[in-house]
C-alpha cells in the first residue's frame, strides 16, 4: 500500500498542550505515522495556534501567533495536528480570523486546505482505515473493551465522525463500547471551564457516568483538551478508567514499535 | 420585563443546585431534542429544505423594509390595521390605547415571545385589563408569576406536583395527581375566559407579505379561540418574521414544527388574513398586527450579528446545548435563553449588561448542528466576546476585565517564540513544583481551585515534545 507509493511527507504541529503536557502522545503520533511510512518534520519555532486568545475575544493576541503558524508551516505539504480543535482554529477559524486582511488571508486559506486533524490525516489522505496488518506482532490475548468520546471541534467544525471510530474498529483486541450521548460536549471549552467551572463540572460530571455506564478500562478521544478535563474528573473522583489520545491507543494497538530512521530522540 | 441578565452567574449557579430543574432538564436530551433528529432524518432531503429556508430568511431579511411596506399594505387591504412599535413601550402603549377605547376588560392570550419583552401582562394589568394565558404551558407560569423557561416548553420546569400545588393555591382545586386532570383543570378554567374575552392578544409564527397573512403554530388550538372568539384581535410579533409568500410559509412551517417538537404538522396551524369578511362565519370584527423593532435593527445594522433574525424561535439549539440543559431558561435572565438567547438577550437589551452570556458557552456548536436555518451560532457569540474584549463597534460595551486583558498580553509574550516558550515554561515549572505529585496536580490555590475541586490537573511535563525530537 503506502510503500509503493513516494513517501507523504508531512509537518507536525502538535500544539502547546501536548508540547508542554502531553508529550507521550506527541511521540505515540509519531510512531504511528513513521510506522505508516510518512516522512515526518517538526518545525522547532512552533509554539501554540492562538485559540485561547481568539475564544476569549482578544483577537489582537490571537493574531501574531497565528501568524507565525501561517509562516511556519508555510511550504508543508500536509501538517497534521492531533487535536481536532486546534486544527478547527487553523482550517475554520484563521480564514475568519484574518477576513480583512488578504494577505494573511491568502495564506490562511492555502493553510486550510494542507491542514488535517490525526484521524482524518490517516484515513483521508493516507486512505488507511485498517491497522490490522501493523499490529500483526501484538498479542491480543484477551479483548479490551474502549469508549470513544467524541470532541466537539472535530465533529461540529471539521465534520470528521466516522475516521476515528473507522480506527478504532480495526484493532485487534480492542472493543468499541459506544457511551451514550458520545456527541455531547465534555464541558471543557478553554475558559469556559474556567469562567464557569461550576457549569463546566456538571457536564462533566455527567460524561463521567456515562463513561463508568460502559464499563470501559479507556476513554479515547482525540482531542487532549477534552482528555484534561476528563481525565482529570476521572482521577479526582478515583475511578480507574484511563483517559487517552486515539495516537496513545494506535501506538499501544502496533507495539509502539519505532522505525530505525525515526525522528524521535 | 425587566432583564436579570447582570445576574446570570448566580441564576445559573441557583439552578445548578435545584433538583426538580435538573430532573426536568435531563429529559430534554432524549425529548425535544431525540424527536427532531428523528423528524429531520424522516424528512427527505431535510439538508436541502434547511438551505432553502436559510435562503428564504436571508433574503427577507436583507430586503426586510421592502417586505414590512408589502406587509402594510396587504394586511391593510385585508382591512386590518398595521402599527411599527420602535419599542416595546411604543407596543405597548398602542395594545392599552386600542383595548381602552373598545372598554376591554378581558383578554385572551396565545402564546407570544415579544408580549413577554413588553412585560404585557403587567401592563395590562396595571391599565385594569385583566389577561388570561391560554397556551397551557403560559397559564401555569401566569399563574405562578414567572416568565417562560423555554421558548415552546414554558413550563418544563414544573412538575405536575408543583402545578397541582399551584392549582390548589390559586384556583382553590383539590390535589391532582394525573396530567390529564390538571389539563382538564385549566380547559374549564379557561372556556369561561374565552367567552368571556373581549379582546384576543396572540404573537405570529410567520406574517406572510404578499397576502397579509398571521400564520399561528400550536398544539392547543387556542391560537384559533384567542384569533376567532373575541371582537377584538391584535396580533404582535418581531418584525423579522415576515415572509415573502405562502409558498415560503410552507417551507418554514416544515422547518418550525419538525425542529420545535418533532411532529411532522402541529395539532393546529391557524393562519389569519384581516378581520372577518361579511361572508365569514367568524372571526374578529377588527384585526391589528403589531410588528415591533425593540433592538432588532441593531442586529440589522450588524452584519456579524444580522443572520441572529433568521430565528424562526423552534427552541432546537435550546434543546441541543449541554449547557441550557444544566442552567435552564431562566439562568438567562430575559425572555430569550439558551445559545440564540445568548446572542439576541444582550443585544436588545445592552450588551455590556449581558456580557455574561456570550462567555456561558464551550462552543461546542450543537447549536449550530441543530439549527434548521444553520444560523452559525457559535461565530456570533465569538464575534460578541471579541466586541467585549477588544471590539470597536461597540466601544461604550468594551468591559472585559484589566486582568483578563493583562492575562492574555502575558500568555502572548509566553508563546511569542520557542526562546520565550522556553524561559515562561521553566519558570512555571518552578512554580508547579509545590503542588505537583506524580505529574498530576491535585490542588491549586483560587482562583484556579475552581478547576482542581472537580478535577486534577497535569503538571508540566519535565522534558517536553520539543526536546524529544531529533532536528
Amino acid at each position: 500500500m503506502t510503500q509503493s507509493k513516494p513517501p507523504v511527507q508531512a509537518s507536525l504541529f502538535v500544539t502547546c498542550i501536548i508540547d508542554q503536557f502531553y508529550p507521550d502522545v506527541g511521540e505515540s503520533m509519531v510512531r504511528v505515522l513513521e510506522r505508516l511510512g510518512v516522512k515526518l518534520d517538526f518545525p522547532q519555532a512552533q509554539t501554540c495556534c492562538g485559540q485561547p486568545a481568539y475564544n476569549a475575544g482578544f483577537w489582537s493576541d490571537a493574531k501574531p501567533l497565528a501568524r507565525r503558524v501561517l509562516d511556519q508551516f508555510q511550504h508543508s505539504e500536509y501538517v497534521v495536528v492531533p487535536s481536532g480543535s486546534c486544527a478547527s482554529m487553523i482550517r475554520v477559524f484563521y480564514p475568519e480570523l484574518f477576513h480583512e486582511e488578504p494577505e494573511s488571508l491568502q495564506k490562511a486559506t492555502s493553510l486550510a486546505k494542507r491542514t488535517f486533524e490525526l484521524s482524518e490525516f490517516i484515513v483521508d489522505v493516507l486512505g488507511v482505515t485498517d491497522l490490522r496488518h501493523l499490529s500483526g506482532d501484538v498479542a491480543a490475548s484477551e479483548s479490551k473493551k474502549i469508549t470513544y468520546h467524541e470532541a466537539c471541534h472535530l465533529r461540529r467544525e471539521l465534520g470528521a465522525t466516522t475516521q476515528s471510530r473507522a480506527l478504532i474498529r480495526s484493532l485487534p483486541g480492542i472493543e468499541l463500547v459506544e457511551m451514550d450521548q458520545a456527541e455531547v460536549c465534555c464541558g471543557f471549552g478553554g475558559t469556559f471551564s474556567v469562567k464557569y467551572p461550576d457549569i463546566s463540572g456538571a457536564m462533566l460530571q455527567d460524561k463521567l457516568d456515562r463513561i463508568k455506564a460502559t464499563g470501559a478500562s479507556s476513554v479515547v478521544a482525540c482531542d487532549c483538551s477534552c482528555l484534561m478535563q476528563i481525565g482529570g474528573g476521572l482521577e479526582k473522583g478515583g475511578s480507574n478508567v484511563r483517559s487517552v489520545h486515539l495516537a496513545e491507543l494506535l501506538d499501544d494497538a502496533i507495539g509502539k514499535t519505532v522505525r530505525p530512521d525515526s525522528r524521535l530522540g | 420585563m425587566q432583564p436579570r441578565i447582570k445576574q446570570f452567574p448566580q441564576l445559573a449557579a441557583a439552578a445548578l443546585k435545584d433538583e426538580q430543574i435538573q430532573n426536568n432538564l435531563l429529559g430534554l436530551y432524549n425529548g425535544f431534542h431525540q424527536a427532531r433528529i428523528a423528524a429531520s432524518e424522516a424528512t427527505p432531503n431535510w439538508d436541502e429544505l434547511s438551505d432553502r429556508g436559510r435562503a428564504i430568511k436571508a433574503h427577507t431579511i436583507d430586503n426586510l423594509d421592502y417586505y414590512l411596506e408589502m406587509v402594510e399594505r396587504t394586511v391593510t387591504a385585508a382591512g386590518g390595521k398595521v402599527f411599527f412599535a420602535k419599542d416595546s413601550d411604543e407596543a405597548t402603549q398602542y395594545v392599552i390605547e386600542v383595548a381602552k377605547a373598545r372598554g376591554v376588560k378581558l383578554a385572551i392570550k396565545g402564546k407570544s415571545m415579544v408580549s413577554e419583552e413588553m412585560g404585557l401582562n403587567h401592563r395590562l394589568e396595571e391599565a385594569g385589563i385583566e389577561p388570561v394565558e391560554t397556551d397551557l404551558g403560559e397559564y401555569i407560569i401566569q399563574l405562578a408569576d414567572e416568565t417562560p423557561f423555554h421558548i415552546i416548553a414554558p413550563a418544563i420546569h414544573k412538575s405536575k406536583e408543583q402545578v397541582s400545588d399551584l392549582f390548589q393555591e390559586k384556583l382553590g382545586t383539590p390535589p391532582m395527581t394525573e396530567i390529564s386532570d390538571l389539563a382538564a383543570e385549566a380547559r374549564r378554567q379557561l372556556r369561561k375566559k374565552f367567552i368571556e374575552a373581549d379582546m384576543g392578544i396572540t404573537g405570529a409564527n410567520f406574517v406572510v407579505a404578499e397576502t397579509g397573512t398571521v400564520a399561528l403554530v400550536t398544539n392547543e388550538g387556542n391560537g384559533r379561540m384567542s384569533t376567532s372568539m373575541p371582537k377584538l384581535h391584535i396580533a404582535i410579533t418581531g418584525m423579522e418574521k415576515v415572509l415573502p409568500s405562502i409558498e415560503d410559509l410552507g417551507i418554514m412551517l416544515r422547518l418550525l414544527i419538525r425542529s420545535a417538537t418533532g411532529q411532522r404538522i402541529s395539532s393546529y396551524v391557524t393562519t389569519v388574513t384581516g378581520p372577518r369578511k361579511s361572508d365569514d362565519e367568524d372571526g374578529p370584527e377588527e384585526f391589528h398586527l403589531v410588528l415591533v423593532d425593540n433592538g432588532r435593527s441593531k442586529l440589522l445594522a450588524d452584519p456579524a450579528l444580522r443572520e441572529s433574525l433568521y430565528c424562526i424561535r423552534c427552541g432546537a439549539c435550546l434543546n441541543a446545548c449541554p449547557v441550557y440543559r444544566k442552567v435552564g431558561g431562566h439562568a438567562y435572565g430575559w425572555v430569550y435563553p439558551g445559545p440564540i438567547g445568548a446572542i439576541v438577550s444582550p443585544m436588545l437589551t445592552g450588551l455590556s449588561d449581558g456580557k455574561d452570556l456570550p462567555y456561558a458557552s464551550s462552543l461546542c456548536g450543537a447549536c449550530k448542528e441543530a439549527c434548521p436555518v444553520k444560523i452559525n451560532i457559535p461565530r456570533m457569540l465569538l464575534y460578541m466576546r471579541h466586541q467585549l474584549a477588544e471590539g470597536d463597534n461597540y466601544p461604550e460595551h468594551k468591559t472585559a476585565p484589566l486582568g483578563e486583558a493583562i492575562t492574555f498580553k502575558l500568555w502572548r509574550l509566553s508563546l511569542s517564540n520557542s526562546l520565550s516558550l522556553k524561559i515562561f515554561s521553566g519558570l512555571a515549572r518552578l512554580l508547579q513544583k509545590p503542588f505537583a505529585k506524580d505529574g498530576r496536580i491535585n490542588k491549586l490555590p483560587p482562583p484556579l481551585s475552581a478547576w482542581t475541586n472537580l478535577r486534577t490537573f497535569p503538571a508540566l511535563a519535565s522534558r517536553p515534545f520539543r526536546k524529544r525530537w531529533k532536528s
